[in-house]
């Protein structure tokens, strides 16, 4: 047996043992305290964070009184429909413009996953004979309007560069003149990765967007917040700051073919309002998804939904 | 729910179960409950935080924190001593001696900022004079080598790599041969992302490691990881037996909880702290800093020591025990103005206080000032100063003209002092809000 095959076995047994401790204490009927711990640890080690845990399971409580729970698996249903009701509520497509360039922005925190994002949405929509314009608004990453040409070229977009360091948003600027001239169907702009600690650039986001919504009515018809799966209670921080400084309308959940889960997304579609409306399960052109909110929800408990 | 500051978050729960008297063992497990959400909040991991509570409730009990006068302070001491002795400990530098080239090798989930950490680790190692080789090994993302490139030159170090089609593990065997041929004497690997549940990516990672034998092999960390932070620093460990930590992206405001995570499952020590945008922001890594900001204390320890170094005990008991008497006279305020002197600014002071930063009280006394402050008090008379309500317009020209000041100064100072006086009456009666600390 290789080294990783072991390791395989050896996760695989963490989370069994964890599954098996929930069974072990669970009672038909009842709600231990002791059950409703471990209930909390499989929330908490997802990230979904202690206020929405908390939240969730008083709500299962209050639940508990109306109607038992025969099974583990009957009350981690229940779970996650309250979740996936988090997202139902707030839930909304991909808006597309009436007429002219739908434009879409990416923006988030360094390492987020933006450009691949931006690949994966260029692969779909050219894929779909769109004409596509991508605008390399990240002038200060070194290579990142490199790492997107290679794109471009791959997904047979267009792709409005300047030279590095220059302003983002005069590329912002001529993307979309070049958008309107070209009768672009899509034009996705991706952004540097900015924390949202750095006041100086969230006010160039705000100018990036700014610039947009000028040259093309209604626009960007989608600003994503790209947060990465891995991330823990400071994607809430996050998605709090980027939405103060710029209108989000949704987000994208990178890196979800690793082991973390992505529980942020609840708790900042509960306290904020914000949908996801995008998930990225690999590095590949082809792995980006709609988002899927019962999927999601169900996948935070480890089960299939029905 | 914003997790302020636990510091005060603990001192209101003791607050509550002291006036009982001595702390039991009760009380201190719903102070430890505070600790534990926030560690949570912290993204420390689920498990870590289960052992470390279970860790420090053993040393709370001991009789110290039970008959202390401060339990909640002793409390938060005993948390920080615990996590700082998680973290490290101490700082701990790169292992780069011995025969040229030394072999630096990054590894990490994708996006955690690997060949932004290359380049500033190079910039590093080059001022201390050292002769540094960037090698790029990651073949999957494009432009990778390109930003390596761009990267090493704003570092001023050389660059090497090969094409995507030469495999990762003989580019960096390539890359160190080179480093022997032109005398460079680090060598640093850059790798591509991988997740640690890749079994393809990960092997190709033990191969990187077996090519090259780097004496370091440090993961690369994202400060906002949550809980995952665990398996993955397991994983890499495992495979690639790692030899230290790279905390990138601290410029943000994440607690960093993932820090103690990663060290207390792999027992390997968090070597840098990566801060910013510019190839300077780097340093070695502090874990009591560190240690500070997963409990989101700010500054309040240094404080804590501050004000244990310079005030004189019995007198901090003293002044607590007039302030519950709700007496305060501008006398004390002298004192405490000597006091906090020695401390430094008090205005610098009252904002390492977590939740003062924003009050709205006029604290900022110029030290040189107190020299003027003291002539004012001086040109009392006792009865003003044990009862500054007294103090008239008429009485206030005359200690002016006394004092060689102006009524303006006396002004200010009595109103200074009046502040000061409401808020002491506030910090030392159990119910009120600001009641969390009790420095005087």
């Amino acid at each position: 047996m290789s080294v990783f095959q072991k390791l395989k076995q050896g996760l695989s047994k963490t989370s069994s043992n964890i599954r098996n401790k929930i069974q072990d204490i669970f009672r038909p009927g009842v709600l231990s305290d002791e059950f409703l711990d471990e209930l909390e640890a499989v929330l908490i080690q997802a990230d979904v964070g202690v206020g929405a845990t908390t939240d969730l399971i008083d709500s299962l409580r209050e639940e508990s009184r109306s109607r038992s729970f025969e099974t583990v698996e009957d009350l981690y249903r229940t779970m996650a429909e309250k979740v996936a009701d988090i997202f139902a509520s707030v839930d909304a497509p991909l808006q597309v413009a009436g007429g002219g360039p739908t434009v879409y922005a990416m923006v988030g925190v360094n390492g987020s996953g933006k450009t691949t994002t931006i690949a994966k949405l260029a692969h779909r929509y050219t894929r779909q004979t769109k004409k596509v314009i991508l605008a390399a608004a990240d002038t200060f990453r070194a290579a990142a309007d490199d790492q997107l040409a290679v794109w471009a070229k791959r997904t047979g977009a267009d792709l409005i560069r300047h030279s590095h360091g220059s302003d983002p948003g005069a590329v912002a600027f001529d993307a979309a003149k070049a958008a309107i001239a070209r009768k672009a169907d899509l034009l996705l702009v991706d952004t540097a990765g900015r924390l949202h600690t750095k006041k100086n650039l969230m006010e160039e986001l705000k100018k990036i967007i700014r610039v947009l919504s000028r040259e093309i009515p209604g626009a960007p018809h989608e600003i994503i917040l790209v947060i990465d799966g891995t991330t823990g209670q400071n994607g809430l921080v996050q998605a709090r700051e980027f939405a103060q400084a710029v209108d989000i309308t949704g987000l994208c959940i990178t890196k979800l073919d690793g082991s973390s889960k992505g529980g942020i997304a609840v708790a900042i579609a509960s306290e904020l309002g914000i949908p996801v409306k995008l998930v990225g399960v690999g590095e590949q052109a082809e792995d980006l998804r709609d988002f899927d909110s019962r999927s999601f929800a169900y996948s935070l408990f480890g089960i299939d939904p029905a | 729910m914003a997790f302020e500051n636990l510091a005060s978050r603990l001192a209101d729960t003791f607050k509550k179960l002291r006036g009982r008297g001595k702390l039991s063992e009760k009380d201190i497990n719903e102070g430890l409950r505070e600790v534990r959400l926030a560690l949570l909040e912290a993204d420390v991991n689920f498990r870590v935080v289960k052992e470390f509570i279970a860790n420090v409730r053993e040393r709370c009990l001991e009789a110290e924190v039970l008959e202390s006068l401060t339990p909640a302070q002793q409390a938060i001491k005993i948390v920080h001593q615990e996590l700082i002795s998680l973290l490290g400990g101490k700082t701990h530098p790169l292992e780069i001696s011995g025969p040229p080239p030394v072999v630096i090798a990054l590894f990490g989930l994708q996006g955690s900022g690997k060949t932004t950490t290359a380049g500033k680790l190079a910039l590093q190692l080059k001022k201390s004079g050292r002769k540094v080789l960037l090698v790029s090994c990651d073949v999957y993302r494009p432009a990778a080598k390109k930003q390596l490139e761009v990267v090493a030159g704003m570092a001023g170090v050389s660059f090497f790599t090969l094409t995507d089609k030469v495999s990762p593990e003989v580019i960096a065997k390539r890359g160190v041969e080179k480093a022997v041929e032109s005398a460079h004497n680090v060598v640093i690997l850059d790798t591509a992302g991988r997740l640690q549940i890749d079994d393809e990516m990960m092997e190709e990672a033990r191969k990187i490691k077996e090519a090259t034998s780097p004496r370091e092999r440090l993961l690369v960390v994202d400060a906002m990881t949550g809980q995952e932070a665990c398996q993955v620093a397991e994983e890499f460990n495992r495979v690639v037996d790692i030899t230290g930590v790279i905390l990138t992206k601290l410029d943000s405001d994440a607690r960093g909880g993932a820090a103690l995570s990663i060290a207390k499952v792999t027992g390997k020590p968090i070597k840098f702290a990566s801060m910013g945008e510019k190839l300077e922001d780097f340093q070695v890594f502090h874990p009591d800093r560190m240690a500070s900001r997963i409990l989101g204390m700010g500054d309040v320890l240094t404080l804590i020591e501050k004000a244990e170094a310079a005030f004189d005990q019995k007198k901090v008991a003293e002044t607590e025990e007039k302030l519950r008497r709700k007496q305060f006279t501008l006398e004390d305020f002298m004192e405490q103005m000597e006091e906090v002197k020695k401390m430094g600014s008090f205005g610098d002071i009252m904002r390492m206080i977590p939740g003062f930063a924003k009050a709205k009280i006029d604290v900022d006394f110029d030290p040189k000032e107190l020299a003027r402050v003291e002539a004012i008090i001086n040109s009392m008379t006792p009865a003003e100063r044990q009862n500054p309500d007294i103090i008239s317009g008429s009485r206030r020209r005359r200690i002016a003209k006394g004092s060689g000041t102006s009524v303006q100064e006396v002004n200010r100072l009595l109103k200074q002092f009046f502040q000061a006086r409401k808020m002491l009456f506030q910090m030392s009666s159990p119910d009120k809000r600001l009641g969390r600390f009790r420095l005087f």
